[in-house]
């Protein structure tokens, strides 16, 4: 395996969680009953017309900028003709040549950090949705009958497609969590993989270090991150054990299963499809003026590829990504905004559960304090948001650290458990907690656990 | 009151209507017994109303205008019994300006066609002679005209559908300049192409329905807001107009001498009306007008055209089979010929392997044309020609031979390539005959156009009621 | 222009057109024929030349993200020729 490098690039699709569909003033809407946010357009009636949504414009400008993309002077919606029930005009509005977004990069930071290329982020319209219906008759046969709903149809998709400089399944998955979150807190989507706001498929081939690119297989149907990499991984197994058998790898679609972790082909055609790409003659061309551009990079918050950077300086690369991608942010920042130092902060923020709007210059106090009992910690976190916090009182809550104090009761308890103290000698060493356990019983919380531990320890060794 | 519907124009019925000498249910009724006495042997009419839907002059609509509640077609039996759930823009204008339906007309499928004779429920005849086509595709409202059967209608012109129809009935037709009036509701067939336009008894008529029906639609993205208001012609002379006659409009192959003789005439006219008239060349856009146009259209109309598969409206066949066989059976059945012909032609034109040399060539040659029209009408206010190289032909002349029938819009088609207007005005006869003077001017010149048309229709007299109807 | 068979019938394929053998011989000497005719763009030089796709030199049509009544689903269904339970029913793929 270790002579094999592995080529990854994604196709993603994000919904835009615009009101209104993308070529019609429908309502965008989930689980609603079917077949009701529809009208003629999006059910192509004769004589119908597309317009398009400006806001799925803005936002999809909005997601170039944020992708590091140059936006288009000039884009085009190009029609995509395929037959399908999912499709009612027989055609779906899409990019084609003349995409909105180009050559952006996507930096996913750390000591194995890495740039993503961005081939372009284009606009268009989501197919409907189908449901297949087991054939009747007692027999289980393949779907004899499919029923078609059309809310989701026409709802915006901006497909985002990376260039192939993904190198492995968990660079694959790094990848998709921070563009992931990016999508998210520019607010324009919910990419949620459940709920089909987000879809990725995956270009997959192999090759020997150096070489140039080997036929890929194109991955469909996975919906998580975690079958994304697995998928990725039986791609790249399947073709490295073809290709070390001398075997050709032939281009192919699959679906994964991740039940099973198997590559299954995807609806078979004799023939690929003819989409005939031309321009869409009922629309007319996107020219997005610098005034528009601008807008939407001023409208950009700090991202959080850029915030991990940030906080890499003070926490290290792999502490500063959890911190991040685990929605923790903005607590650190209130913490170091109240007087604490950012080590310390990000241990308590990863730990505990603080409520929101604490009083955070009282609570870096308390953090900030040594020697305080494990409970007046965990009480002065839960109180942290009542009026009129503050510290004091439980900085008053020292943790009991002297020997003299405790001493003796470790003493007892010893000589109350000779079992556990026979068995810990014996080996047993996972038995310490079993004492400290029960001294911080018998001090009511307030002894200081890493004294107890080392007192303990010195007695039980002795 | 006796209302005689073969004279009465549309202006006269509003007058009528405004001082109360005739109600809009007693004009209705007119219409009715008209379309009685004389339909059944002009089929210009798939359905009628029987009730006025609106307080004003009463007007008939192409079936490929969309009316709520009311069946539309399109000419073709995979739209019947469809009614649509909505009304086309243009629909919706009329009736605001109280415009009341009296029924929707017969056209060639989808619009393909230059007869009627490629309609899936029969041909319309010609009122001037029933053994002959009105012309297409929108020979059933050129024929409702022209047989006094509707004081006015509404068509539609891809390739020349309204103008040629106009021309070969003796009525007047435009097609107006592209973006100018919506296309919401208007069965597609070539989307950067098609226009709704009026069909009327006189160039006065006309501008007045364009000035009902004209003007952008936020439901259409391709249409515009027109630049200056839609003026009623008055003036009858052509004082300071520089008229430019393309010699390869004029002269082209299958232009019958009495079409050419009563455009000679009507050209002579304008000069005495006061307008410089002058030769000028149109090098490349007869000639490759008809080529760019047959590759272009059927392009656009085989993707327009997809969504005719049985699944959501329309006609379904009925398969033992999976859901290609739906497809290909509902569309085998459902289409006629000419609409098959165009979605294989336009498929092919966009296929791999072929879109360079056919689609993306077509719409390079479509550059061209613009360029050609707009250098000669720097020269020239206004460029005059048949509309038609004959007048109307015998029903099932042409039907044998596909390409002889698009010979019929060689003259039509070229204009339309740059999204130029067109109006058609009768200038004469040949052969007892009607012949159209197709009027071209540049984008948004509709107001030069009737004031030429008009001035031209006063000076010529040209009575358009049937000479056999009289 | 002549087109083959094949090239008919992969055509029709694409469009979804059934074609009896009698239809496909008549359809493939019409279009060879029309092809002939049509093919006559390709004597121009265009090299140099854009494409017009849009007759007007219109840009930036767009609407606002606000929302306009559906259909109620009676009309959404009103024309399908095969209901059901709310959905449009097809023979399955």
């Amino acid at each position: 395996m270790s002579a094999w490098e592995t080529v990854i690039g994604l196709e993603i699709h994000a919904h835009l969680k615009t009101r209104t569909k993308m070529f019609c003033r429908c309502a965008t809407g989930f689980g609603e009953p079917p077949n009701t946010l529809t009208c003629p357009v999006c059910l192509a009636h004769p004589g119908t017309l597309p317009v398009p949504n400006r806001t799925a414009v803005e936002w999809t400008i909005k997601l170039g900028l944020a992708l590091g993309c140059e936006i288009a002077g000039r884009a085009v919606f190009h029609r995509k003709n395929y037959f399908y029930p999912d499709n009612p005009k027989g055609y779906q509005i899409s990019q084609y040549d003349e995409p909105l977004c180009v050559d952006g990069r996507f930096v996913v930071p750390g000591e194995d950090g890495f740039e993503v290329g961005i081939v372009r982020a284009h606009l268009e319209e989501d197919a409907a949705k189908t449901v297949h219906l087991q054939g009747t008759g007692g027999r289980i046969v393949g779907a004899t009958r499919s029923l078609v709903d059309f809310n989701r149809g026409g709802t915006p998709l901006v497909e985002i497609v990376t260039q192939p400089d993904l190198r492995s399944a968990d660079d694959a998955r790094r990848f998709l969590q921070l563009l992931r979150q990016t999508i998210v807190e520019l607010g324009i989507s919910d990419a949620e993989m459940e709920k089909g706001t987000l879809r990725c498929d995956a270009n997959v081939s192999v090759r020997r270090p150096g070489e140039g690119y080997r036929t890929r297989w194109e991955l469909k149907n996975m919906n998580s991150f975690s079958f994304i990499a697995r998928g990725i991984d039986a791609a790249a197994r399947a073709q490295i054990a073809l290709h070390e058998a001398g075997e050709e790898v032939v281009q192919e679609t699959y679906d994964y299963d991740a039940d099973h972790d198997t590559l299954t082909p995807h609806r078979s055609k004799e023939e690929a499809e003819d989409y005939r790409y031309f321009p869409e003659p009922d629309l007319v061309p996107v020219e997005p003026d610098a005034a528009m551009v601008d807008r939407a990079r001023a409208e950009l918050p700090e991202l959080p590829g850029m915030r991990i950077a940030r906080h890499s300086e003070e926490l290290g690369a792999g502490d500063a990504w959890t911190l991040v991608t685990t929605g923790r942010e903005s607590k650190l920042d209130g913490l170091v905004a109240g007087g604490l130092d950012p080590r310390t902060a990000f241990n308590q923020v990863m730990n505990r559960d603080i409520p929101a709007d604490p009083n955070w210059t009282e609570l870096a106090r308390v953090y900030a304090a040594s020697g305080l009992t494990a409970g007046a910690v965990e009480a002065a976190t839960a109180a942290s948001a009542d009026p009129g916090f503050t510290a004091d009182e439980y900085l008053a809550q020292k943790a009991v650290s002297d020997t003299s104090e405790l001493e003796p009761l470790i003493d007892r308890i010893l000589a109350e458990n000779p079992g556990q103290v026979a068995a810990y000698r014996g080996g047993k060493e996972g038995l310490i907690g079993f004492f400290v356990g029960q001294a911080m019983k018998e001090t009511g919380g307030k002894a200081n656990p890493k004294v107890l531990n080392e007192l303990i320890r010195e007695k039980l060794n002795a | 009151m006796t209302v005689d519907t073969l004279r009465l124009t549309a202006e006269a019925a509003a007058g009528l209507l405004d001082r109360g000498e005739v109600s809009a249910a007693e004009l209705h009724d007119a219409y009715l017994a008209a379309i009685g006495e004389r339909d059944g042997e002009l089929h210009a009419y798939l359905r009628t109303l029987d009730e006025p839907n609106g307080e004003g002059v009463p007007i008939a609509f192409k079936d490929v205008v969309s009316t709520r509640g009311v069946e539309t077609t399109a000419g073709s039996k995979i739209l019947a019994g469809f009614e649509p759930v909505f009304d086309a823009t243009v629909a919706t204008r009329c009736y605001e300006h109280g415009l009341s339906l009296l029924g929707k007309t017969n056209m060639d499928e989808f619009a393909m066609g230059s007869s009627t004779e490629n309609s899936a429920y029969g041909a319309s005849h010609n009122p001037w002679d029933p053994s002959r086509v009105p012309g297409g595709s929108s020979g059933g409202s050129a024929a409702a005209v022209a047989g006094g059967l509707a004081p006015w209608a509404l068509g539609s012109d891809t390739g020349g559908s309204i103008k040629q129809p106009a021309a070969l009935c003796g009525i007047v037709g435009l097609r107006p300049t592209y973006g100018t009036v919506s296309r919401s509701g208007i069965v597609a067939f070539a989307s950067s192409l098609d226009q709704v336009g009026p069909l009327t008894k006189t160039v006065r008529d006309c501008a007045l329905l364009y000035r009902i029906i004209a003007g952008r639609d936020p439901c259409d993205s391709t249409t515009v807001e027109l630049p200056a208001p839609v003026e009623l012609p008055e003036g009858t002379d052509l004082e300071g107009l520089r008229v430019g006659v393309p010699r390869q409009l004029n002269e082209a192959e299958g232009i019958e001498p009495g079409v050419k003789a009563a455009v000679d005439a009507a050209i002579q006219l304008c000069e005495q009306l006061g307008a410089s008239v002058g030769e000028c060349e149109l090098p490349l856009s007869v000639e490759y007008g008809m080529p760019c146009y047959y590759l272009i259209a059927p392009a656009e109309a085989s993707s327009n055209l997809a969504r005719y598969d049985g699944v959501r409206y329309g006609y379904r066949a009925p398969v033992e089979g999976g859901l290609t066989e739906l497809y290909e059976r509902t569309r085998h059945d459902g289409f006629g010929d000419e609409p098959k012909r165009r979605i294989m032609l336009g498929t092919y034109a966009l296929s791999a392997g072929y879109y360079d040399a056919f689609y993306g060539q077509a719409q390079k040659v479509r550059t061209i044309i613009g360029q050609e029209f707009r250098a000669v009408l720097q020269d020239f206010d206004v460029l005059v020609s048949p509309t038609s190289p004959t007048v109307a032909f015998p029903l099932g002349a042409r039907t044998a031979n596909p390409l002889a029938m698009y010979l019929s819009d060689l003259l039509a088609i070229p204009p339309n390539m740059a999204g130029l207007p067109g109006l058609s005005i009768p200038c004469g006869l040949a052969e007892g005959l009607p012949v159209g003077l197709q009027l071209i001017g540049p984008q948004f010149s509709e107001n030069l156009l009737f004031r030429v048309g008009h001035a031209l229709e006063q000076a010529i007299g040209f009575d358009s009621v049937p000479e056999r109807l009289r | 222009m002549e087109i083959t068979r094949e090239q008919v019938q992969h055509v029709a394929r694409l469009a979804r057109l059934e074609l009896s053998d009698e239809e496909l011989e008549r359809m493939r000497e019409q279009l060879s024929a029309i092809l002939e005719a049509v093919g006559k763009v390709a004597e121009l030089d265009l090299v140099d030349v854009e494409p017009t796709a849009h007759p007007l030199d219109l840009v930036n049509v767009l609407a606002d993200d606000v929302p306009r009544p559906s259909l109620p689903r009676e009309e959404a269904l009103a024309n399908a020729p095969d209901p059901e339970d709310g959905f449009f029913g097809v023979p399955a793929v």
